[in-house]
């Protein structure tokens, strides 16, 4: 058997990551489908409906909001773009902060030293603030929301490969190869990084939260995702306003923003425990 | 009746056996060895008699202490016989200390815990106790948190705490193995001196430690119990196989058969090499101090210590790892850069090593083809696919391993394969120079015959030279041609094999001699262990820095370094050693 069928062995056993896992695939596959398949629009307002509560005879199966715009597209087009956020912004942080920190860890000294105080001086930034601020003043826009996650997640991350590299760097196996005459470049390549992997995976599947979330107090501040597209958050915000009369359109949207959060927190605890397993036995 | 009666233990972890039916008792007072290689299941006997199994476990059988059945018993009943009745000393005192409690307190807390006395004469009870086991100044070392103390110093404190309470079984696994050799002496006859009336269970893979100590002794191999005697007539007559062949590679300093080297052309040669680290608060560190050495071609030259005594950061300076701060290394007659980083290829390729710990020095993420060709790949650029794995194979069967090996991974071998493929990794560039450090200390006794015999082979062959580093005097004496004594960081003897371990002339060499446990119950030791151990190499004793341990001081060792000169055929730095007859 191979490794990687072990692993896949493995994945499929641990309850914990099957359903959290699967659970976020089938959120993810209605969030695609379901604004192919209805007949319904995310744009289309409909003043004659308005905040008609969730149904399944009218074809509002969630009902629709105050602009009588259908909610089950719209949330599913908030599902869409909260993932994709998140994804996209983990990504950013996974490779920046894993090439920064493996770098800054595995050359150590002056270099690890310099490297290591830009990011607590960065760190010392107050983000949220600064991602307000390029909010007001340049023009609302997806691109400067993946930068300023991007931005404040790749920290953590560069800290911890760092912390992993420190430690990768001191095994024998290392040494062995520096001993043989192994370029520093195929080091970090071939014995470095590919042992950082699992804590990397944990450490993302962890971060795509946060981001999840950083989005989401955004655009509920109504400085993130601009209408009428629209995010898990920004649906939050606008239920928060009709709570008295339409309380679907808080719970739908939260209910869904709060599965999701489980599912990625179980998902990160599940793989950890699984890598955790592998390396004690 | 007997203290403790363990009848058909078996333990189980998720279906597997590591425990399969062992009986057998421990009587009052008595002292009992329980001996195996690693993975037999004597780790596992002592964790179920004091019912401390993982929760996965899954014990069946009877463990009886003074007709208590312990096996199932609630935790609330177990704390009335832990510590109380059957104590435990662990390998690793650091481990199993509280670091956040003082040593007096933690042994009080014993005292008060069980009832035995109150909190005033407990104070005066645990000092005592500290007294006993050795620990100077007693009152003082009472306040000392566990890092403050030696190795040595907490295994003791360790003791102290097991035997506060006088129990009647004294558990104590492998409780020598992480001390040096001189330190262990020591805590062996203390074990014995101190115990009274307590039985002692003593578990260890080591028979030199069970000759000296247990009266009767339990082989168990795989989980089963497949001996169990007297001592002195299993050693004189053992019965199994396993057991003889446990014997048979039992460390022991026996006369060595190794045929002097060919050559005599010096291809790696040290002179006045100092080592030193950078210590946050204390200045620096040095790790070694001007020594010099020659490696022959096709010579074996092991390097021996105890911890501190520079013998790994001598190396890693010889091989760049660790640049030098003084002195030099010429290979070949050349002299070489400091930084393995700015060696030649060439000479990157002509010294390699092989490191202690088999498992740590292979990647995890490689397969075993692809660790063993990453070397060919570095320094070969041309190589073709099929040529590089026709050389892989060719050096896996050299070390003694098959094709079969090619696609596995590192946590898929065993200690011993492992080390084997370190050993081909390290060799398929056919260096001239292999650098082993510890390289045989992780492994168990027959695997280490298997290892020694392989490297035995290829510098027959090839005409390897090899610096051996190792603690193990008995596998020094069978692989060496020549011997380096090394104490905090110098030089302290260097001698041909047969004239170093015949006629040591450094009092040090003398002392680790006689530390050496001896795999025969018949002939014990007779000198007494040396007192003391090996001082911080940050504040090394001025003079002679062995001079505070040394039985043969005189004055002038306390102010003047020995400097190193030619006694006999030995190098040797000790004033004395003209005059002194070891």
């Amino acid at each position: 058997m191979t490794r990687a069928a072990q692993i896949a062995g493995r994945i499929r056993k641990n309850r914990t990551i099957s359903i959290s896992g699967g659970l976020l695939a089938i959120v993810a596959l209605l969030a695609i489908a379901i604004p192919w398949i209805s007949p319904n629009d995310y744009l289309q307002t409909n003043f004659d409906n308005i905040l008609s509560s969730p149904a399944i005879a009218h074809m509002h199966w969630f009902g629709t909001d105050d602009l009588g715009r259908d909610l089950l597209v719209r949330t599913m087009m908030g599902v869409q773009v909260t993932l994709l956020v998140a994804i996209v912004a983990s990504f950013v942080s996974l490779v920046i902060g894993v090439f920064y920190g493996a770098i800054a860890g595995y050359l150590g000294g002056r270099v690890d030293a310099v490297m290591m105080r830009i990011v607590d001086t960065l760190y010392a930034l107050p983000f949220i603030f600064i991602v307000i601020l390029l909010m007001v003043v340049f023009e609302r826009n997806f691109l400067l929301i993946f930068v300023a996650i991007g931005a404040i997640n790749w920290l953590d991350m560069a800290r911890i490969v760092r912390g992993q590299t420190l430690s990768l760097r001191e095994k024998e196996f290392v040494e062995a190869a520096r001993l043989t005459g192994v370029s520093t470049a195929r080091i970090i390549i071939r014995h470095i990084a590919p042992n950082l992997i699992g804590v990397v995976v944990v450490y993302v599947t962890l971060t795509i939260p946060q981001a999840i979330l950083v989005e989401s107090f955004l655009s509920f501040l109504g400085l993130g995702i601009q209408e009428p597209q629209t995010s898990l958050g920004a649906l939050v915000d606008a239920g928060v306003n009709q709570k008295e009369n339409a309380a679907w359109m808080l719970v739908i949207p939260g209910g869904l923003l709060a599965l999701i959060l489980m599912c990625f927190n179980f998902l990160g605890d599940g793989l950890r425990d699984l890598l955790d397993a592998r390396q004690s036995t | 009746m007997s203290a403790l009666n363990v009848a058909d233990l078996s333990i189980q972890y998720a279906g597997s056996s590591v425990v399969d039916g062992i009986s057998f008792a421990v009587n009052p007072g008595e002292s009992v060895g329980l001996v195996g290689e690693s993975g037999s299941g004597k780790t596992q006997t002592a964790l179920a008699i004091l019912g401390l199994l993982p929760a996965n476990a899954v014990a069946s059988g009877s463990i009886k202490f003074a007709g208590q059945e312990l096996l199932g018993a609630g935790e609330q009943s177990l704390d009335k016989i832990r510590a109380r009745r059957i104590s435990m000393v662990f390998q690793d005192p650091m481990l199993a200390l509280n670091p956040y409690l003082k040593i007096g307190e933690q042994i009080v807390r014993i005292l008060i815990a069980h009832d035995v006395c109150d909190a005033a004469s407990a104070k005066v009870r645990v000092i005592a106790m500290l007294e006993a086991v050795g620990l100077p100044d007693a009152e003082r070392q009472a306040g000392a948190y566990p890092h403050q103390l030696s190795g040595g110093m907490r295994q003791r404190a360790m003791i102290a705490s097991a035997l506060i309470a006088e129990p009647d079984l004294l558990i104590a696994d492998e409780p020598t193995t992480a001390l040096d050799v001189t330190v262990q002496a020591q805590i062996l006859d203390l074990l014995d001196a101190i115990r009274k009336d307590t039985a002692l269970l003593l578990i260890t893979h080591d028979l030199g430690v069970i000759a000296g100590h247990c009266k009767r002794m339990l082989v168990l191999e795989k989980g089963r119990l497949i001996e169990a005697g007297e001592t002195e007539e299993l050693f004189r007559a053992p019965q199994r196989q396993h057991t003889k062949t446990m014997l048979a590679a039992a460390p022991r300093i026996s006369t060595s058969d190794i045929p002097s080297p060919a050559s005599s052309i010096v291809i790696l040669s040290v002179d006045d090499t100092s080592v030193s680290y950078r210590e946050s608060g204390h200045g620096q560190l040095h790790a070694v101090r001007n020594v010099d050495l020659q490696l022959n071609e096709g010579e074996t030259v092991a390097i021996v210590g105890e911890s501190g005594s520079g013998k790994s950061s001598l190396v890693r300076a010889i091989l760049g790892l660790k640049p030098a701060r003084d002195g030099t290394v010429r290979y070949c007659g050349d002299e070489l850069p400091r930084d393995a980083r700015s060696r030649s290829a060439p000479i990157l390729r002509d010294l390699q090593m092989v490191f202690q710990d088999p498992v740590g020095s292979l990647n995890p993420q490689m397969r075993v083809a692809d660790i063993i060709r990453e070397p060919l790949l570095t320094h070969e650029q041309d190589v073709d696919r099929e040529d590089s794995r026709r050389r892989v194979v060719k050096m896996l069967q050299q070390v003694g391993l098959g094709e079969s090996y090619l696609d596995r991974f590192p946590h898929e071998l065993s200690g011993g394969q492992a080390q084997r493929v370190a050993i081909a990794r390290a060799l398929i560039l056919g260096p001239r120079v292999l650098v082993c450090d510890e390289a045989v200390a992780a492994l168990d006794g027959s695997v280490r015959e298997q290892i020694l015999a392989l490297l035995r082979h290829i510098q027959e062959t090839s005409g390897l030279s090899i610096l051996f580093i190792s603690h193990d005097l008995g596998v020094v004496r069978e692989i060496s041609h020549r011997v380096m004594v090394m104490y905090l960081g110098r030089l302290a003897e260097l001698a041909g094999n047969a004239a170093l371990f015949e006629r040591p002339r450094h009092p040090y060499t003398r002392a680790l001699l006689d530390a050496v446990p001896v795999p025969d119950p018949a002939r014990q030791r007779q000198t007494s262990a040396l007192p003391g151990e090996v001082p911080s190499i940050l504040t090394p004793p001025a003079g002679c820095a062995f001079h505070p341990r040394c039985a043969y001081a005189i004055d002038r060792c306390s102010k003047e370094l020995p400097r190193v000169r030619v006694v006999g055929t030995a190098k040797v730095a000790c004033h004395r050693a003209e005059e002194l007859n070891l």
